[in-house]
């Protein structure tokens, strides 16, 4: 098969790591060759943040390029816009429809595009957003907008909600795992 | 048993299943999980050291007891502990010995981007280099038999995208090894001249006897395709670009061991190619080689020697293929990375920038009060540069200077190299201002324990190293601790020691805002009646708080209620309270 590529983008300190952990579990689990690139260091202190995940029969370069990205997972809006070009044509973005203004915003020195993704939408891109805040917020927190997006995505992947409800439980402390499989569930369902 | 592990997981792992029983690192981005998953195996003995030099010289005592160990950091680690390592390289070991330093190519996290090769070749020890998970976690093993059966340290070579990347790795047992009997050898382990002028024709033959196991080591790898004509000779994650792009059809001699490398396997695989490429990323450091041997390699003709490569690269650069890709229109800003909201260290650089003062700065999360709106710093060199720096700046420049300059620098980095510079202050005499900017953890590598944190890596109780009698000890009179969360309180510190007639010591002390012992406050909101839209609290670089249709607006999922910010407004517009 050839090799899948997903990018999970947002702002340094989201909980890109642990939905990566997620989705590399599900894929080994399925028995895939599976690639993930963490981002540690500097940009997790709320820069623009990039983990690559990718599987298929052997897997090669932890990198995605420009023009191959299958799916990108996006925690804000602007980070997905700002990787739409590693879409390949025909690739997915996955998208929490949430602003966090970067620092050039806050002090005024760039404007935030508000209609950034209607701009994509408008040039074929296929864009799935939501507003997986709430349902973190209703699953019991904010930090789980990373779970929110998984349960999304996972709809995009014909492995069974079982499948990445025993990865969940492999992937969270226990005292947490209620809260993670409640917004994983919210997340899949909200389609 | 088959699981997924990042490359420095995969490296402790290897390091366990070898008997490690020692190790010895300073933190640091891409290096600090090797350590951090060591720690988690009970049977080897883990530590943050407070630096890469100490964490060197400790894992030598280990090896010269003998046991095996180990050590990790990050390139410019490998700078602070070059000294013991290019003496290592004539005492060679007892119990085997492995060095990881881990580069980072497109500094993700870094000062520079030097190439930690050169020191493989500079102190004359032999470096592995993986190229995934599985490989660190096979090389990592194997590099303690290495260096017992060549008698010298290994370096162990990683990047961030071999650190930092997960991949599948089958995984064994530990095999204990027995502390090897204690024997004293004088010539072995004096490097006093007599000794040492015995010791450098033994690195010599060393070396040549490495070059001859290079040709047919385990690590290096030759995949011929019949036919082709493209040979690539190229290391560690740059093979992973070639597969990706060429897969089985160019011959490929991957080099495991970058140092020493071989002549006559090279000058084979040449041979049978009539195009010889090396993809390497930063220095041509085996394009170099391969020209001391005759050999005539297309390189850094092609490819850049600054940044990281990926498959894209080695596509356009050898193939002339690019990818098609969609972007929007509108221009996308940039989102840098910024100080957290609740962040001790924002009041401060707010009343440094606020006085308009020159600031040396130094290494760690603090680095980012350089960035607007607060542009508070003038420089940042390495670990400890702004102790030592504020004394000659403020020698150079004289008593006009130690009235409006000061330095900054963490608790860890202090620890680090920052005490030398201090004593150096005290003794030399300048009327220098140095704050330390103490957090109570090593903060922009992920949370790591160190000597002023009062606890070890394994979270027990340790000794805790009192700053303030440190400070005393080192010959500085005036230490004063500020709670960086009032800014009038700083205000008057920073003012007060600077005018005073002695060099001082501000000591800025509130724990990390991301600790997890640390309750944050309710949010804050401001009352959109009372804001006059003076901007006052955006000068503080809040991530927290932004202009909304003109008035400021604080969000309730980012702030911590730190209160800093409530400070600055005029109208008290911000408040706890909450606004209808």
């Amino acid at each position: 098969m050839k090799t899948v590529n997903i990018m999970i983008v947002g702002v340094g300190g989201q909980g890109s790591l642990l939905a990566s952990k997620l989705l590399g579990n599900v894929l080994v689990g399925q028995g895939y060759d599976v690639k993930v690139s963490e981002v540690h260091g500097m940009s997790q202190r709320g820069g623009s943040v990039v983990t690559y995940v990718r599987y298929g029969d052997k897997v090669y370069s932890p990198l995605v390029a420009e023009g191959e990205a299958d799916y990108i997972v996006s925690f804000e809006t602007l980070e997905a816009a700002r990787h739409a070009p590693m879409l390949r044509k025909g690739g997915r973005i996955i998208v929490a429809d949430r602003q966090i203004d970067p620092m050039p915003v806050i002090t005024g020195a760039a404007v935030y595009p508000r209609k950034i993704l209607d701009e994509l939408k408008d040039k074929g891109v296929f864009v799935d957003s939501f507003d997986a805040l709430s349902l973190a917020l209703d699953a019991g927190s904010v930090k789980a907008v990373n779970i929110v997006l998984m349960g999304r995505l996972s709809n995009y992947f014909p492995f069974g909600e079982q499948v990445w409800l025993d990865a969940l439980k492999n992937t969270v402390a226990p005292k947490f795992l209620e809260m993670n499989i409640k917004a994983f569930r919210s997340g899949r369902n909200s389609q | 048993m088959k699981q997924l592990l990042i490359g420095n997981a995969a490296v402790a792992r290897g390091l366990w299943e070898a008997g490690v029983k020692v190790i010895s690192s300073y933190p640091g981005t891409p290096s600090t999980e090797i350590t951090e998953f060591a720690a988690k195996y009970n049977e080897i003995y883990c530590e943050w050291a407070p630096n890469e030099k100490v964490a060197t010289e400790v894992a030598f005592g280990a090896s010269l007891a003998g046991a095996r160990s180990a050590c990790a950091m990050k390139h410019v680690g490998l700078n602070v502990a070059a000294d013991p390592l290019f003496t290592l390289s004539y005492t060679g070991v007892r119990g085997g010995m492995v060095i990881c330093v881990a580069d980072d190519p497109a500094m993700h996290s870094s000062q520079n981007e030097q190439d930690s090769r050169h020191y493989a070749q500079a102190a004359k020890v032999p470096m592995l280099e993986p190229s995934d998970s599985a490989e660190a976690y096979a090389f990592a093993k194997a590099a303690l038999d290495l260096s017992e059966k060549f008698d010298t340290p290994v370096l162990l070579r990683m990047c961030t995208r071999i650190a930092h990347c997960q991949g599948i790795v089958d995984v064994g047992t530990r095999e204990e090894t027995p502390l090897l009997p204690y024997e004293k050898q004088p010539e072995k382990y004096i490097m006093m001249p007599g000794y040492a002028k015995k010791r450098h024709p033994v690195v010599e033959n060393r070396t040549e006897a490495l070059t001859v196991f290079a040709e047919q080591c385990p690590f290096n790898k030759v995949e011929r395709a019949p036919g082709a004509e493209m040979g690539i000779v190229t290391s560690g994650t740059c093979y992973q670009y070639v597969k990706e792009v060429f897969g089985d059809s160019v011959s490929v001699f991957k080099l495991g061991l970058v140092n020493p490398m071989p002549v006559k396997a090279l000058k084979d695989f040449a041979s049978g190619v009539k195009r010889l490429i090396v993809v390497e990323e930063l220095d041509p450091v085996i394009e170099t080689h391969l020209r001391n041997i005759g050999l005539q390699p297309e390189g850094k003709s092609l490819f850049p020697t600054v940044g990281e490569f990926s498959q894209k690269d080695l596509k356009k650069i050898l193939l002339n293929v690019e990818e098609e890709s969609v972007s929007a229109d509108s221009p996308i800003p940039g989102r840098p990375p910024v100080m957290c909201p609740g962040c001790p260290h924002r009041g401060l650089y707010y009343v440094l920038a606020k006085l308009k003062l020159t600031v040396l700065g130094d290494i760690g999360c603090y680095t980012l009060g350089a960035t607007p709106p607060l542009n508070a710093l003038d420089s940042t060199l390495c670990m400890g540069a702004s102790v030592s720096g504020i004394h000659g700046f403020n020698k150079a420049r004289g008593g006009e200077s130690e009235a409006k300059t000061v330095c900054v620098i963490g608790d860890s980095t202090f620890m680090h190299s920052g005490m030398t510079g201090l004593c150096n202050i005290a003794y030399n005499a300048t009327n220098s201002t140095v704050i330390i900017l103490d957090n109570s953890i090593t903060g922009m590598t992920g949370h790591q324990q160190n000597p002023t944190t009062g606890y070890n890596i394994k979270g027990d109780p340790a000794t805790k190293i009192d700053l303030e009698a440190l400070c005393h000890a080192l010959g500085i009179g005036r230490v004063r601790v500020v709670d960086p969360y009032d800014l009038k309180e700083c205000e008057k510190a920073v003012k007060e020691e600077l005018s005073a007639p002695e060099p001082s010591v501000i000591i800025s002390r509130r724990p990390c805002m991301l600790l997890k012992y640390v309750k944050a406050n309710p949010p804050l909101t401001v009352n959109a009646d009372a804001c006059r839209s003076c901007r006052s609290c955006m000068r503080l670089g809040c991530p927290a708080i932004s202009m909304k249709n003109g008035k400021a607006v604080i969000d309730a999922t980012q702030c911590v209620g730190c209160g800093v910010c409530r400070q600055l407004c005029p109208f008290g517009a911000i408040t706890d309270k909450e606004v209808k």
